[in-house]
Order: C-alpha cells, then structure tokens, then sequence
C-alpha cells in the first residue's frame, strides 16, 4: 500500500513538476520538521504542539521541532513565514482565527495576509464563554443583559486582547442584545482568574477553558457554541437564549503557500490522528476538537470573516 | 501533616536527589548566560518531563526555576551582565566588588542569600498561600498602576548622583516600551511601517544591550580586563564563613528583603526583576551608609539575590491556589499542572495534597542543593573568568550575547536592536546616563501603561474619570506611598539645596 502510494506520489510529481523548481519528495518527510508557535510558550497554543509533538513524530518518523517566534500577537511570525519559508512541507507554523482575519484588517503594516498560505487543518476550537464571578448579582445572561440596558456602559467585561475572538464575540452581543457595554482589555488569558476574583470587571469574555478551570469560583452564563460544551454540561449557549452567537478560537497549522498537495495530504492526516489521540487529555480542559480541512477551511474562514468584518471595519 | 510526611518520603529517595540536583545544575547553566531566561529555561526542559511521573516532572522544573534565578547572579557579578531579567540589581553592587577582587565574596554572599531566601519562600508557601492568595487578587488595573509607579521613584536612587538624568534614562526607558503593539488597544505604535517592529522591544535584548554592550566596549577601548587587574587581591582569604557571619550577623537587611520579595511575588504582573530592584532600594534607603551602595557593598547583592529567589516558591502561592501565575516562568508551570489533569484552587492542597507538597518541598531541596553546586559552580566560574585574557575574554562574551539575543525569539532584529541600544548605551553612559533607570523605565511602562488605561476604560462613566485611580482603600495606601517615595527621594536634595547657603557660608568661612 504504502509502496504503490509512493510510487504514484513520484510519478504524478515526476510529471507536474518535470524539473521546475520545488522538488517533491517522494518519501515525505525525510527531515526534521519545524513547527513554530508564534506565541510565548504557556499558551494554549503551545501546551496544544507539546501534546501534538510526540504523536506527530511517531507518525511521520522524522523529528518535529517546535519553536516559538513571539510579537506582535503572532503578526511577527506569520509576517516572516510568509515571506521567507520554503513550501517543503518542512516548514509549518501555527495559525489561529480570529487573529489571521482581524489583524490584516485593522493594521496597514501586519505584514502578511489571512489567505496567503496553504491551511493544512484547523484541529480544535475553544468557544468564547461570558463568565462572571461566584459572587455576581447576575444569575443569567438575561439578568445582565436588562440590567445593561438600564445602565449603558456599566457593566465592565474583561477578556483577551483586542479585538481577539472575545472582544469580537463581545461585541456581537453588544449588537444582538441592542445594549452597551464596557470591554477591557487585558494581555493574554493569564490575569483574567485575578480580574474575577478581585472583582476588577463585572464579568469576563473568555474561552470556556476559564470557566472548567475556575469551574467553582464562577458562573458561566452563555457559551458561544453551537451545542454544550461536554466540559461545560451545564452551561446554556448563546442559541439557547435566543441569541446568534457562536464564535471563539480556532487553531490550526498552516504550511506555506505552493506546497505540494500531496504533502499537505500526510500532513492532514498525521494532525487527524494526533488530534484523535490526544482528545481524551484535551476535552476535560474545556477544548472542543474540530477536523476542518481542504473547503471547510475556506468555508470557516468566509463565515467569520463575514461574522467579524463589519465589526472590524467599523473600528478602524 | 501526614501527607507532607508522606511527600517527604517520596522525595528522598534516589531518583528524587538526582532530579533535583540535575535541575538546579541545568537551571543554574541556562539562567547564567545572558539572554537565556527562567522562563526559557523552563520552556526548553519541559519537553524532557513528560516521560516521568507528574511530581518528578514538577519537582525537575521547580529545581530549574530556582536554579536559573540563581544563576543570573554570575554573570551579574563577574562580567556586569544580569543572566536573567532578576538579577538587575546584583550587578550594582556585585560587580564593584568584583572589580575590587572580591568576586569570590560577592559570589558567596550571593549563594547565601539566594538559599535563604529560596528556603523562606518555600516556608510561606506551605504556611501561608491560603491567606495570602487573597492579597494577590487585590491588586486590580488602578493598584498596579500605582505599584509602577512606585517603582518608578527607584529611578531617583538609581540615578546615582544626577537626579535629571536618571528621569532622562527613566523616561527614555517608558519610551522604549511604547515600541510595539499597545497592550490595551491593539494600534501598532512606532514600527515606521517596518512589520517586524510590531514585536516591540523586549526587555531581556534591551538588558543586555544596555549593560553587556558598554562594558565590552569599554574593556576593549581600556584594554583591561575586567577583573584580571586585581586577581591578586582575590586570594586575600574572605572565606565562605566570614560572609555567612556578615550576613547572618546582621539580619535585618536579609529579613526585609525575603518580605519584599514575598509581597511583591504574590503581585500578578510583577516578577523577580521588580523584587530585586525595591529589595535593593530600600536596603539602600535603610542603610547607614547609603553611600556606599552601588560601590562594592555586600548588602545590595544580598538583598537583590535574597529577594528574587524568595520569589520563586512565592510567586506560586496565587499559581497553585487560584490559578494566577505570579511571575512570567509560573506561566509555564501552570500549563504543565493542566497537562497533568491538575487544576489550581485549594483541591490542590487537599486531594492532590501529596503531589502539591512534594513539589513545593521540593523547591526547598532545590534551594539547599544551590549551596554546593553554586559554591563549587562559582569557583570553577570565576576561575576561568580571571584566567582569561582579555582579548579572549571580550569576544567570547560577544558571541554569547549575540546568541543569547537571537536565540530568545529567533529573530535577527533583536540581534540588531540590542547592537544598537548597546552603542546608544555606551555614549549615554559617557554623559552620565546609566542603563539601570532606562531599563527600570522599560519594565514599568509597559505595567503603568496598562494599569492606567484600564482603569480610564472602566471609569468611563463616571463625572470624574481620574478618581478611579484612588478609589479603593489600597490604591489610596499605594498612591500615599507614590508621594512618600517621591518625597524623600526629593528633600534631601532639596534641603540641602536651601540649607546650603549658610553651610556653604560657614564652612567657606572656615576654609579661610
């Protein structure tokens, strides 16, 4: 099987190539592999390529190496690869929606483009989740809700970053809800158990990775998914309560524009299989695991990008 | 107490001992080249402890986190370079004493504090962290602004004579940090259109340009060594004893610093380059020879080294009980605990008592076991530092730093973003502008930055937004504390100033 798949990898190689740049090899991969996180290591990212990494190498046979090139949130590496890195198949790089969609609009210098590269497979997603403290006022999204009709502005959210998927989540439901509310900013996910717990915001915009890990000390008044969350039973979607919201974090990888399909093809389904092995540690954190390859990037891509852009456009 | 017993035991065995010894090694390698950071250190071993069982795994990391901190005090005191981001203040006084041909002291008085204030961290971990983890939640966007700001009155005794060009180098640093993607609002701010600035310059490339830099420079311009000249004075005996009693005799430098280092830790947001800076200050503001600091006085390395690793069990108490990570590397050692299944809160201490006990006992060992190898490590180090010639010498350290640099992000900008702060470094430090208040400037913008803005966006409804500031009962002690800092950094000068006329009248009149 694997013979006569190589052997047909060459051929068809052999004759869409016929000697023009970009050898294809027929036995990909026969090099280390370099996997670049571009995020500081501790994230959700990077625990992800941790997991992933051994079964990637068990896989493929050859060694996977990740690094990480923080900045910018992601913008320096994802500028950088797509200028620089050879489509081998020996260079990848994470990817992460919203960031790929937002940062190309807002900014004139980002450096790079949302579509500028071949995105092997998004392999999970985490829904955005509004999360207030054990000790609010609020009990459910309704009571927030009317309560920030009442009083525009008031209610403080916290979450992730600007204009990052829960700012973005946050301001679909501003737009939804027809209310107004008071979104801060804070870097990255890690000062957000402090931000609950002192009581800083009203509430946080959030992955539903807070709301399992802080699961006692908070409520989780709506996720931003299509179904519940099998970490989260018991926490109502957006949907449920009568609001169009689903949205959050994708993640994927993405090798660099012009890699060989076939290529992209073992890559797809080493990631498939690494994604299945590791389900059984990522789900209980809150993780909700996506197989979203070939169209149905595209498809995904469109939707948010149709979902966020009016929004983004509006700020610029 | 069953199961520290318990924890106890299975920390003692074979296996244990190795691990910790082989992580504080590790850790003490890494943390002592420049560039390379705890956090880094952290992030390069971890991939290692997924074969083992979750407390060996945790006990190896808690053992390099102690042992990188540490190791940032070598090449502080040796070649005026802070390994890590928390060893800033060592190189005040520790490099002096170097210079002088009191590596060896300064090294011993490093080692000594940093065990004690390692094994004092760990204690109030395990006592204290319930109760103390509720001060750490404290500290909302309006109190860190504050802390900043606090610290930004450091800049005065930093400044090292001229009060004006510390707040040059202070504000030169606050500039610095604005490079780069804002942290509250996302708007890319002074990359010239040029995509890779949009990362900002980040402290660790701006360190060691600033201090690494300038001293290379200046021993090849003097061609000198650094401490070469006065080797023969390094064999003039101060033994491990003498500092141990110096230190111990006179313990209230050492008490103050491990408490700083231990409310500071609890702070999110402010890590062991913060502690070590206010532990130097204050031991400086309560010396009763002020001016003997940043000359060769023993106590700023021991409160420098005595605060920062007190920080790192300490800095675990809002990592373990609610899940914030204190400091920069607790990031990691968060993400490692979820990868295990363990979930930060007080079950931690209960359920998986055994497992949070052995890894918080064990950062003890870690600490002990920093007093052999640190002794036998520093010995071996400065050894080779004196040996070597220096037109070896200054090229080695080049290339280490250049590594160092590119290998923190992988990126050749910051190779020549810190060439270039390093050449500005040198010309500024001619004028008399010195690198401790611009980095202090780079370290606290970015955290008053934050603070203010966040404060402003949560107070946008109120009549009077500025208030917010000094809302809360302890942003109203921080803000006191701004004033009070700022004061008495002031006045002498100032008395001095007015008080002048008729001392410089009378002593003139003596003069004659």
């Amino acid at each position: 099987m694997k013979f006569s798949k190589s052997i047909l990898v060459s051929a068809v190689s052999a004759i869409a190539l016929a000697g023009i740049a970009g050898q294809v090899q027929a036995d990909y991969p026969e090099e280390p592999i370099s996997y670049v996180i571009p995020f500081n290591p501790g994230g959700e990212s990077d625990i992800t390529a941790r997991f992933q990494e051994p079964v990637l190498e068990e896989i493929l046979g050859v060694s996977v190496n990740v690094s990480h090139r923080p900045g910018g949130g992601g913008a320096v590496a994802w500028s950088e690869f797509q200028s620089n890195a050879e489509p081998d198949g020996y260079e990848l790089i994470g990817v992460n929606i919203p960031h790929i969609i937002a940062q190309p609009i807002l900014r004139s210098d980002a450096g790079y483009e949302t579509d500028n590269w071949e995105i092997i497979t998004f392999f999970h997603s985490t829904p955005n989740a509004l999360i207030v403290p054990a000790n609010s006022p609020f009990d459910t999204l309704e009571d927030l809700v009317d309560y920030a009709r009442e009083n525009p502005q008031v209610v403080t959210l916290g979450g992730s970053g600007t204009y990052s998927a829960n700012h973005l989540d946050m301001l679909r439901l501003e737009r939804e809800a027809d209310i107004d509310l008071t979104y801060i900013p804070f870097s990255g996910t890690g000062p957000l158990p402090a931000a609950l717990e002192g009581n800083h915001v009203a509430g946080v915009f959030n992955y539903t990775m807070l709301g399992v890990q802080m699961e006692d000390r908070v409520k989780v008044l709506a996720v931003a998914s299509e179904e519940r969350v099998p970490a989260l039973p018991d926490a109502p979607t957006f949907k449920e309560q009568g609001y169009d919201i689903v949205g959050g974090a994708y993640r994927g990888v993405a090798a660099p524009a012009g890699t060989p399909d076939e290529i992209i093809t073992v890559l797809e389904d080493a990631f498939a299989e690494a994604n299945r092995r590791i389900a059984e540690k990522q789900e209980p954190l809150g993780f909700v695991m996506e197989y979203i390859t070939g169209d149905q990037v595209d498809e995904v891509i469109s939707q948010l990008k149709d979902a966020y852009a009016p929004i983004l456009e509006s700020a610029e | 107490m069953d199961m520290l017993l318990e924890a106890l035991a299975s920390l003692m065995t074979f296996e244990g001992l190795i691990t910790v010894l082989v992580g504080v090694s590790a850790g003490l390698l890494i943390g002592s080249l420049p560039g390379l950071t705890a956090t880094m250190a952290l992030a390069v071993l971890l991939p290692f402890t997924f074969s083992m069982e979750p407390l060996q795994g945790l006990m190896a990391l808690g053992a390099v986190y102690m042992g990188s901190i540490y190791g940032g005090a070598f090449t502080a005191i040796l070649i005026n370079t802070p390994g890590t981001p928390s060893s800033i203040a060592t190189t005040f006084d520790g490099y002096p004493m170097a210079r002088q041909g009191r590596a060896y002291e300064a090294l011993a008085g490093a080692t000594i504090a940093s065990v004690i204030g390692g094994l004092v961290g760990v204690t109030f971990l395990l006592l204290l962290a319930p109760p103390l983890a509720r001060w750490a939640v404290a500290f909302g966007p309006s109190e860190m602004f504050w802390v900043a700001m606090l610290g930004l009155t450091l800049v005065a005794s930093l400044s090292s004579g001229s009060l004006l060009k510390g707040m040059i180098g202070g504000c030169i640093g606050m500039l610095l940090s604005t490079v780069g993607v804002s942290p509250v609002g996302g708007e890319t701010r002074f990359t010239f259109g040029f995509p890779p600035l949009q990362g900002g310059i980040e402290l660790i490339v701006a360190l060691i340009g600033l201090f690494v830099i300038p001293e290379l420079l200046s021993m090849a311009a003097e061609g000198r060594s650094n401490i070469t000249e006065s080797a023969e004075l390094g064999k003039t005996k101060v033994g491990i004893r003498q500092v141990a009693r110096h230190i111990l005799g006179k313990p209230v430098n050492l008490i103050r610093s491990c408490l700083i280092g231990q409310v500071i830790a609890i702070i999110p947001g402010a890590g062991g380059n913060v502690t070590s800076l206010v532990a130097y200050n204050e031991a400086k503001r309560f010396s009763k020879d002020p001016q003997s600091f940043g000359k060769g006085n023993i106590d700023g390395v021991v409160a420098s080294e005595s605060s920062n690793n007190v920080m790192v069990a300490g800095s675990m108490i809002p990592l373990l009980t609610l899940g914030i990570p204190g400091a920069p590397p607790d990031a990691i050692i968060l993400g490692v605990l979820l990868m295990h299944g363990l979930r930060p809160g007080l079950s931690l201490f209960t359920e998986s008592g055994v497992l949070t006990n052995g890894f918080i006992l064990s950062m003890g060992l870690a600490a002990l076991m920093l007093l052999p190898v640190g002794l036998l490590g520093a010995r071996l180090i400065h050894k080779i530092v004196i040996k070597t010639p220096y037109h070896f010498m200054v090229p080695a350290i080049a290339m280490v730093t250049i590594l160092g640099t590119f290998a923190l992000r992988n990126s050749l900008l910051d190779v020549g973003i810190m060439m270039i702060m390093g050449i500005a470094g040198f010309f500024l430090r001619l004028i008399g502008i010195h690198a401790a208040p611009i980095v202090l400037g780079l370290i606290l913008g970015g955290i008053a930055e934050q603070g203010y803005v966040q404060t402003m966006l949560a107070a946008v409804v109120d009549p009077i937004p500025w208030l917010r500031l000094v809302e809360n009962p302890l942003s109203k002690v921080l803000a006191a504390l701004v004033l009070l800092g700022a004061a008495t950094a002031l006045l002498p000068g100032w008395l001095e100033r007015s008080g002048r006329l008729d001392k410089g009248e009378s002593s003139r009149g003596e003069d004659k």
